[in-house]
């Protein structure tokens, strides 16, 4: 087994001269769940580990009316705790909820799991949902990316070699704005989608009409899709079950899925239409105020 | 394998401060074991699926198979090692023993952890809290329904 070193720099700066140092095989480590994992079992190749949880940036949560910027290394837990997220952004918490179990929650980032870029993986739809801008620092400065362009296959992005992800940046919501993640799994927990959703929406005063929507989802193409034309066909339309069918076949024409263990072609099809309109409804309950976090676990199978 | 340069690291683990040495790419269950002879925290998978390292580190439930040793520089870890005080047995695990609520004993350390990590957290925890709290840790001689009744007990003592 190769031998490693492990370098835990403190700043911003230290980490990109620690990522470019070596022979070019240094990789970031955040929460571990993925990349210790893959390390444990022989399928990574790296001679160098850097521990981003000693940045202060990369741990930070700052939230004000301008909107909330979370460092990239934030682990679940630290976002399940934090009352001005579950309050400002309840949605949030429907992901990192169901993202493994308490101990995964423990460790795993919400910026280890968009950079660890599963198709499946159960935050991607609903960070595409907020409107997230990621920002990258790297040996050539710093740049922004939406998140729904974040992505660019099966475990790979837009990061190039020697950047990392420093923080997620959410809009502030705007007034009578909702959102909702939800999955499909074939168990109650600790389960791989076989489909996810997200769904954010911003309703008229009267929350009788839909100005804007956004839509996502996942597990159902190479990279989490943003389904532009969904969001697109709900702006202006009333809040209607036809309005809302209408934006499901959308999701359901935009998923273009493989079949495998977990599920079907049809099957996920099937499911990327179902879902997008019952994350709608939920994303709608919460723009008016009618629905809490802990109505939307027991949806989501966590009573 | 390559000669790898050691890391001292300086923690408390289970209450008292403690250095020991690890390879960079040791993880810190490796290092509990191996290094530090503290064998209560099992190896199940290896990759953070059973819950049976489960060890808090600085009061947070995690894998201890997913977090590397060097990590832990400056950090607080418990391990079961550390759940009993003053050679008492903790309650949940004296309840673990009266309702009987393990067979091979491999996951229980984990269990135990991640039950205090709850009570910690939520001390009058529902059965469903239980269930969902635990659903990371696996037990194959399928003793859970004991187990979950244990960590009620203790719950409802507490409250």
């Amino acid at each position: 087994m190769q031998a490693i070193d492990f370098v835990a720099p403190t700043s911003v700066d230290e980490a990109i001269s620690a990522l470019a140092a070596g022979s070019g095989m240094a990789r970031p480590l955040s929460g571990g769940t993925d990349l210790i994992a893959q390390l444990q079992e022989g399928r990574l190749a790296l001679d160098t580990v850097v521990d981003l949880k000693r940045i202060p940036e990369l741990m930070a949560i700052s939230i004000n009316s301008d909107g909330l910027t979370l460092g990239a290394s934030v682990s679940c837990h630290s976002i399940n705790n934090n009352q001005a997220i579950r309050d400002a952004y309840p949605a949030l918490i429907d992901s990192t909820h169901l993202i493994g179990g308490t101990q995964i929650q423990g460790r795993a980032s919400l910026g280890g799991n968009l950079c660890n870029s599963s198709p499946a993986a159960d935050s991607i739809p609903n960070l595409i949902a907020h409107s997230v801008t990621c920002h990258i620092a790297g040996p050539n400065g710093r740049r922004t990316v939406p998140v729904e362009e974040f992505c660019t296959a099966p475990g790979r992005n837009v990061l190039e070699n020697g950047e990392f992800l420093v923080a997620l940046e959410f809009p502030a919501p705007p007034a009578n704005f909702g959102a909702a993640y939800l999955r499909f799994i074939p168990r109650n927990e600790m389960d791989i989608a076989v489909v996810g959703a997200g769904a954010s929406v911003v309703l008229s005063d009267d929350g009788g009409t839909i100005q804007s929507a956004r839509v996502s989802i996942g597990a159902v193409a190479p990279t989490p899709l943003f389904v532009q034309e969904a969001g697109d066909a709900l702006a202006g339309q009333p809040v209607s079950e036809e309005t809302l069918a209408k934006a499901a076949d959308l999701a359901r024409d935009a998923a273009r899925p493989i079949s495998d263990m977990r599920g079907t072609i049809p099957q996920r099809k099937h499911l990327s239409g179902v879902l997008t309109q019952r994350a709608l409804r939920i994303a709608i309950d919460r723009a008016r105020g009618t629905k809490t976090v802990d109505e939307l676990g027991r949806l989501n199978g966590h009573g | 394998m390559d000669m790898a340069k050691k890391i001292a690291v300086t923690t408390t683990l289970n209450g008292e401060e403690s250095i020991f040495l690890c390879e960079p790419r040791q993880t810190l269950l490796e290092a509990l074991r191996d290094n530090l002879g503290l064998i209560g925290s099992k190896e199940g998978c290896g990759n953070g699926n059973c819950g049976a390292c489960n060890v808090l580190l600085d009061g947070v439930l995690v894998n201890s198979c997913l977090v590397l040793a060097p990590e832990v520089e400056g950090r607080d870890v418990v391990t079961i090692e550390g759940i009993a005080q003053d050679g008492e047995l903790h309650p949940l695990q004296q309840k673990f023993l009266e309702h009987a609520s393990l067979q091979c004993g491999i996951c229980t350390p984990g269990f135990i952890v991640s039950a205090k990590a709850l009570l910690d957290d939520n001390p009058a925890p529902s059965e469903h809290d239980v269930r969902l709290w635990l659903a990371g840790n696996l037990c194959r001689c399928t003793g859970y329904d004991k187990i979950v009744r244990a960590v009620l007990d203790v719950a409802e003592g507490d409250s």
